[in-house]
């Protein structure tokens, strides 16, 4: 049985983790923090749109912004290739995806870069930013990172592929056969679980009968790191370890990042049903965003005006770009049948 | 000229492939010292290395999910999956991956892959060796099929899969595997997909057929040309594309049409081919079309059950005589 961890802080903890301490400078530290602030602000307005009857169908990322945002700015952008799931806002904004192509996918516009249209929206997708266009289906994009990463292996390229998928693909057949082949070929992998406790209303419990994720990897004979997927620093260091040891041809990692998502699955799902509003509450103390920011101000790195400053210019840019993408154009119908093979 | 059976055909394709490109690679069970089951990959190890033949664990999910990562990174992988009837735990990565990356990345990305199988029933596979499944991902967009009846098809339509950027699934039938031999060119050779061919002309009636089929049709077509009874019998070669104007041309000339395979019928290519023609030709035809096919039953192990399942020759000649009556 998985316990639930207290999410409070231990006061025997060691201190929190500075930027220095994990190889990054204050400005970098700064920018991680002003990414998580744009994925929270692209979210919230994601949902309001959908609660206003302009976007169908949300699956919101508030609670992952650390692990996201900190783990994609561990990579080589265009170098190595990012397989994501349906709630990593927070790793397309950070590898430089505009919040405007977010927006634009989010209505089913027809210059979506995602799809055109034509999937639900966050099915990210660049190929100069090597972001392999995943489907809704859980897990599947599992082996695709594994062949990434054997791709690069056979042309010689330094390239790390990761994968990042919730805590509920892991009980999916494609993970363990994913996860079995690149341990055999010590393939440059990165597995990156972000942990949420739940696979829409299925508590950890339920399943799997291990207290982690991550100890499943010594069956597939590489690392497996638990990490605190709230703190974006420790987040980064453990991503970056990962990366450089696939990077020197040591093999994968599956990183377990521990979060919680603080809406329900999605907008159509009600979370009130499975989840105790305590829990909730307790969580939200936990809030990411609250607690590095609070880190920011204690390193003397962030101040009053730069929050205030920060919050304004991105809430105006997404309610610049999200009336923009309201106004973009629709598919056109003879849109239908095109790019069904190369040359249709 | 060489004269190959049909799997020599394969091989020779395969092996052409991994030395014309150097983005080709094989992955597969059993595919690299065993040269796989039925010896598609004999030598490719020793002549490749085990980084271009890569001997898979038994796991058809991530042979295929692997396949297309490494396709969207520019590679051109050919997967075996050793029999058509353990494609099935595969078959979420086919239909919901391969088949839809094109298109739900509107064009940004290609999956560039072949999923080579061994398929078919009559050397006594019972039910867990001899399925036909291509009627399943025949009804899948995004996909294309191949299923070739002669060593040279074999050959030339796989070179031709491979360098497609699309998709392909690749049927080989085993049971023509060392039972059909035929004249393949020496030089490197691709055929174009979605193209049929008239095997044999005749006038009184069409018998498309695909895979092992098409021998027994042409043996049908000797026994009803001792009686002066002419047919004409098309390899469809490719399933998707399907060359229906092919089809559609003959039809005209012949008033008659019977498709015949050995998949099951319901639901199967010979129901698509014969409403897809009455469409398009129903006042060119003197009877309905009809369909010749094993039973929607399962393929038994046992000579006696597995006779009784095969529609071959002998039925297909029966078949041919009603046709012609109606």
């Amino acid at each position: 049985m998985a316990e639930p961890r207290s999410p409070g802080r231990d006061p025997a903890a060691p201190p929190p983790l500075r930027p220095a301490d994990v190889g990054l400078s204050d400005e970098e530290a700064r920018e991680i923090y002003r990414l998580m602030v744009l994925t929270r602000a692209l979210d919230e307005r994601m949902w309001t749109l959908n609660r206003q009857g302009k976007a169908p169908f949300v699956t919101p990322a508030r609670g992952h912004e650390a692990v996201q945002v900190a783990s994609a700015r561990a990579l080589r952008v265009g170098v190595d290739w990012v397989v994501t799931y349906y709630r990593d806002w927070g790793v397309a904004l950070a590898l430089g995806v505009p919040p405007y192509a977010c927006l634009l996918s989010l209505l089913g516009k027809h210059d979506d870069p995602f799809s055109g249209g034509r999937q639900l929206p966050g099915h990210f997708s660049d190929p100069a930013r090597r972001l392999l266009s995943p489907s809704s289906a859980v897990a599947t994009q599992i082996p695709h990172a594994v062949g990434l990463a054997l791709a690069a292996r056979l042309r010689g390229e330094p390239s790390v592929a990761i994968v990042y998928f919730g805590e509920g693909a892991t009980s999916e057949g494609d993970f363990h056969e994913a996860a079995n082949f690149a341990g055999i070929h010590r393939l440059p992998v990165v597995f990156l679980c972000e942990n949420n406790r739940y696979a829409i209303s299925v508590p950890m419990a339920l399943q799997m009968p291990t207290a982690s994720v991550a100890e499943r990897a010594a069956a597939y004979g590489f690392p497996g790191v638990r990490v605190d997927g709230n703190d974006p620093l420790a987040v980064y260091a453990a991503t970056r370890q990962a990366v450089e040891r696939a990077r020197a041809g040591e093999g994968p990692t599956l990183l377990e990042a521990e979060t919680y998502r603080l809406l329900p699955h999605s907008s159509d799902d009600d979370d009130r049903t499975y989840r105790d509003r305590a829990e909730v509450a307790a969580w939200e103390e936990r809030d990411p965003l609250r607690s590095y920011c609070a880190r920011l101000r204690a390193l003397g790195l962030w101040s009053d005006a730069d929050e205030a400053a920060l919050w304004e210019t991105v809430r105006a840019r997404i309610a610049a770009d999200a009336a923009a993408a309201e106004q973009a154009a629709d598919p056109p119908p003879s849109d239908l049948l095109t790019h069904l093979y190369a040359d249709t | 000229m060489a004269e190959l059976t049909l799997l020599e055909a394969v091989r020779l394709a395969l092996r052409e492939a991994l030395a014309a490109d150097e983005r080709v690679f094989l992955i597969g069970e059993d595919i690299g010292k065993r040269g796989g089951v039925f010896r598609a990959t004999e030598g490719l190890l020793a002549e490749f290395g085990p980084q271009r033949v890569i001997d898979a664990p038994i796991a058809e999910s991530a042979i295929v999910g692997i396949a297309l990562g490494a396709a969207a990174a520019g590679m051109r992988p050919v997967a075996e999956i050793q029999f058509a009837d353990y494609v099935h735990p595969a078959a979420d990565q086919i239909i919901n991956e391969v088949a839809k990356l094109r298109y739900r990345s509107h064009g940004a990305w290609g999956c560039p892959l072949v999923i080579r199988m061994p398929y078919g029933a009559g050397v006594r596979g019972g039910p867990y060796h001899s399925q036909s499944v291509e009627a399943l991902y025949f009804h899948i967009p995004g996909l294309k099929l191949v299923a070739p009846a002669t060593p040279r098809d074999a050959r030339g339509l796989l070179r031709a899969a491979i360098e497609d950027p699309d998709p392909v699934l690749f049927f080989e039938h085993k049971r023509l595997y060392r039972r059909v031999r035929g004249e393949v060119p020496d030089a490197p050779e691709c055929l174009p997909l979605g193209r049929a061919e008239v095997r044999r002309a005749g006038d009184r009636a069409t018998v498309v057929a695909y895979g092992a089929a098409v021998h027994e049709a042409l043996a049908a077509a000797d026994i009803l040309a001792a009686e002066g009874i002419a047919i004409e019998v098309i390899d469809l070669r490719t399933l998707v594309p399907l060359d229906l104007d092919t089809v559609l041309a003959s039809v005209r000339k012949t008033n008659r049409l019977l498709v015949y395979h050995e998949d099951t019928r319901r639901g199967g290519i010979g129901a698509e081919i014969a409403a897809a023609v009455t469409e398009a030709a129903f006042t060119d035809l003197d009877a309905p079309p009809m369909r010749l096919a094993a039973p929607d039953c399962h393929v038994p192990f046992a000579a006696s059950l597995e006779a009784a399942y095969l529609p071959l020759a002998p039925a297909l000649v029966a078949a041919v005589r009603t046709l012609l009556a109606y």
